[in-house]
């Protein structure tokens, strides 16, 4: 592919279409249309609102425990003999993961818009509790649309949800993962357009969302920001993130977009293999496509049928990506690259052994990079990696396949 | 104004002094030969404008029963090239009855907009609807179709309101299709008497034939929306046809394309009904 000319700044998107270069728009039924225009006003006035931000930031501190801590991995940079680690750990936030910055965010969205019934799609079971938590604390009833086969996989996050009043809706149709359970919230919103709010969990869907979910993630990103510059007295020399949907990761990039001496990462699901089906390499292994209301990379075959992915990490198994990351990916600003099961579950072990960490698969795949990465730089450089949850959810996958009962 | 197919038929039944019966069903479902056969059953079971329905694996607008019929068609083999091909197996024996493709973007866009729009027209095709491509997305597909030849038909729904109908009006040709509810296909049929006002509201802007659809499913139901509609589509209810003489195991039990027919007699005596029905 032809790469475009570099633009000045990788951080003015998306244009008032909602796009990102090609990627990106609106392509959403008609009945959706109008809401998606209230939503985009409602959050332009928002974000311009200091009362908002403030309330935001309130929440964040007081609700979630942000700042979340930038920590230096001490003992896996010695073991790994080259490039110094920190980890930014939004796994210490309230709920265990990066999603309750974002649905904070929503939340209020929500409020202001008088909305009186909140949905949201899973993939791993964190946005859906993370949603069901913010409904609590807000008291508005909450429905998770959440694949068959996820709601197996992650048996504890459906618990918890179903504790947090949410009620937890098995999708069975296609391979009953995120994808399906993202048609099926869609398919919510189409029936119930007066009352319900549609808290994505990731930065894809139509415009604004994207947008929108960027920048209530974009506080990992500034946090580390000024976190380094006050360890470190400079910017990092590489960002590495997990990109599923791409919410952590753009989070984390965002602000660092046109500071070109910060190499960036994003580690997608490598699956099996991506000579075969099971993977969820869409940037890597895709082509541009429109699904759930964006133009983006995707999984699919020759005639536009979307095909499933596969990980052994729920939160990475979706066919799509986020557009500003396809964007990103053509523009040639952020390196996109594939991390296997297997590369993931042994960094996952590795972690948990030297820092006394478990995380979560999804980022294990970023640490998985992080471990070929370091070896292979000097000891003055730095690396900040994403550790965007924890792995409590996990540790049944990651047992079964270690053959333990639990 | 354009002049295709959809138009002169439109043109004919306001003539007649009847609404339209508009059908749908899924290309290639249960297989590529049974389906053309339902195809061609439609007109003579007294259907007036085809809408062929192009299988996608993620029909978000959807309901179970159309879901489920996009996945049997795509599991036998259906693509987009055999749903034109099936379009244009049709038009050997039909040079008459208006087609509508009706889908969603994602495989036109992979197809390549030029090369469908160009094989469409071969094809023997006279209009698109498009779910996931409302006005803003007007580039992609509406102009270069509106120019080709093809007419661009547009869902307007209840969220659409006096504000917004001259954008999703602007482009649109052959027919508006009024979506009857909130909702996704095969859910309950809307109040009449509200579908009435939406219609009347909607003429208040547009010279364009009206069409209602989403929850109509039996010959009544045509004949009471038919009455203040230029058209009735009727959808679910046909793919329902096809799924009732299916076996667990996919095999066909019986004729699906009889079973279409029998459906679609009787709610083509419900539309010519409407207009009586509405005099009276
Ligand atoms: C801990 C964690 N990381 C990453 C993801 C992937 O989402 P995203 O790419 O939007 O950050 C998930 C999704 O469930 C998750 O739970």
């Amino acid at each position: 592919m032809n790469q475009p000319v570099a633009p000045n700044s990788f951080r003015t998107g998306p244009d008032e279409q909602g796009m990102f270069g090609i990627f990106g728009g609106r392509f959403v039924a008609e009945t959706l249309m109008p809401l998606i225009l209230d939503l985009e006003k409602h959050w332009t006035e928002a974000r311009n609102d200091p009362a908002f931000k403030a309330e935001l930031d309130n929440l964040n501190t007081h609700y979630t425990g942000r700042p979340s801590p930038l920590y230096f991995a001490e003992r896996l940079t010695e073991h790994l003999g080259g490039a110094k680690i920190y980890f930014k750990r939004d796994e210490l936030n309230h709920t265990g993961s990066h999603k309750i910055n974002n649905c904070l965010g929503q939340i209020l969205l929500a409020r202001r818009m008088g909305k009186k019934r909140i949905i949201a799609e899973t993939g791993a079971g964190q946005h859906g509790v993370a949603s069901a938590t913010v409904a609590a604390r807000f008291g508005l009833p909450c429905i998770v649309y959440m694949g068959a086969t996820d709601v197996q996989r992650q048996a504890p996050n459906v618990f918890r949800m179903k504790l947090l009043g949410a009620e937890v809706r098995p999708v069975t149709s296609g391979h009953g993962t995120l994808k399906d359970a993202m048609n099926e919230a869609l398919r919510d919103w189409v029936t119930n357009v007066d009352d319900t709010y549609y808290i994505i969990g990731t930065a894809a869907g139509p415009h604004p969302y994207p947008e929108l979910v960027r920048e209530f993630q974009s506080v990992i990103g500034r946090e580390t920001k000024e976190q380094m510059l006050a360890v470190e007295g400079r910017l990092p020399d590489m960002l590495v993130a997990a990109v599923g949907g791409g919410s952590n990761a753009i989070g984390l990039f965002h602000p660092f977009l046109d500071d070109k001496d910060v190499r960036i990462v994003g580690v997608e699901a490598g699956g099996k293999g991506l000579s075969g089906e099971e993977h969820c390499a869409s940037l890597t292994a895709g082509s541009p496509g429109v699904l759930h209301g964006n133009r983006t990379y995707l999984l699919q075959n020759e005639d536009g049928q979307i095909k499933d992915g596969h990980s052994i990490s729920a939160g990475l198994d979706y066919p799509g990506i986020g557009p500003e990351h396809s964007w990103l990916k053509d523009s040639g600003r952020v390196e996109y690259v594939p991390i296997m099961d297997q590369e993931a579950l042994e960094a996952f072990q590795m972690l948990t052994k030297l820092e006394g960490i478990i995380p979560a698969l999804e980022p294990s795949h970023a640490l998985a990079e992080v471990i070929k990465r370091a070896p292979k730089m000097d000891k003055d450089q730095i690396i900040v990696m994403n550790l965007c949850g924890r792995g409590d959810k996990d540790i049944f996958t990651v047992g079964k396949i270690l053959g333990v009962e639990l | 104004m354009t002049n295709t197919r959809i138009d002169r038929r439109m043109a004919k039944l306001k003539a007649e002094g009847r609404p339209a019966l508009v059908t749908y069903f899924m290309g290639g479902d249960p297989d590529y030969d049974t389906s053309l056969s339902i195809m061609k059953a439609l007109p003579k079971a007294g259907s007036d404008v085809i809408e062929l329905g192009m299988p996608f694996s993620d029909p978000m607008a959807d309901g179970p029963a159309i879901q489920a019929a996009g996945l049997r068609a795509l599991k036998a083999g259906q693509t987009l090239k055999k749903t034109l091909a099936m379009a244009a197996d049709f038009r050997k024996s039909d040079d008459e009855t208006p087609i509508v493709m009706m889908g969603y973007y994602n495989p036109i866009y992979i197809y390549g907009v030029e090369r469908f729009l160009a094989d469409a027209i071969q094809s023997g095709i006279d209009g698109l609807i498009v779910v996931d491509l409302p006005p803003e997305m007007d580039d992609e597909l509406c102009i270069p179709a509106v120019r080709a030849g093809i007419n661009f038909i547009r869902l307007a729904t209840p969220t659409t309101d006096d504000k917004r109908l001259p954008k999703v009006l602007e482009n649109t040709s052959g027919f508006v299709y009024y979506v009857s509810m909130t909702g996704i296909t095969g859910s309950a049929l809307a109040d009449t008497g509200k579908v009435g006002d939406a219609v009347r509201r909607i003429k208040g802007h547009t010279h364009l034939p009206v069409c209602v659809g989403f929850g109509v499913k039996t010959a009544e139901q045509a004949r009471a929306i038919g009455a203040s509609a230029d058209g009735v589509v009727v959808g679910t209810a046909i793919v329902n046809a096809v799924a009732n003489v299916l076996g667990p195991n996919g095999e066909m039990t019986a004729d699906p394309a009889e079973a279409v027919a029998t459906l679609v007699s009787g709610l083509a005596q419900g539309v010519r009904q409407a207009r009586l029905a509405a005099a009276e």
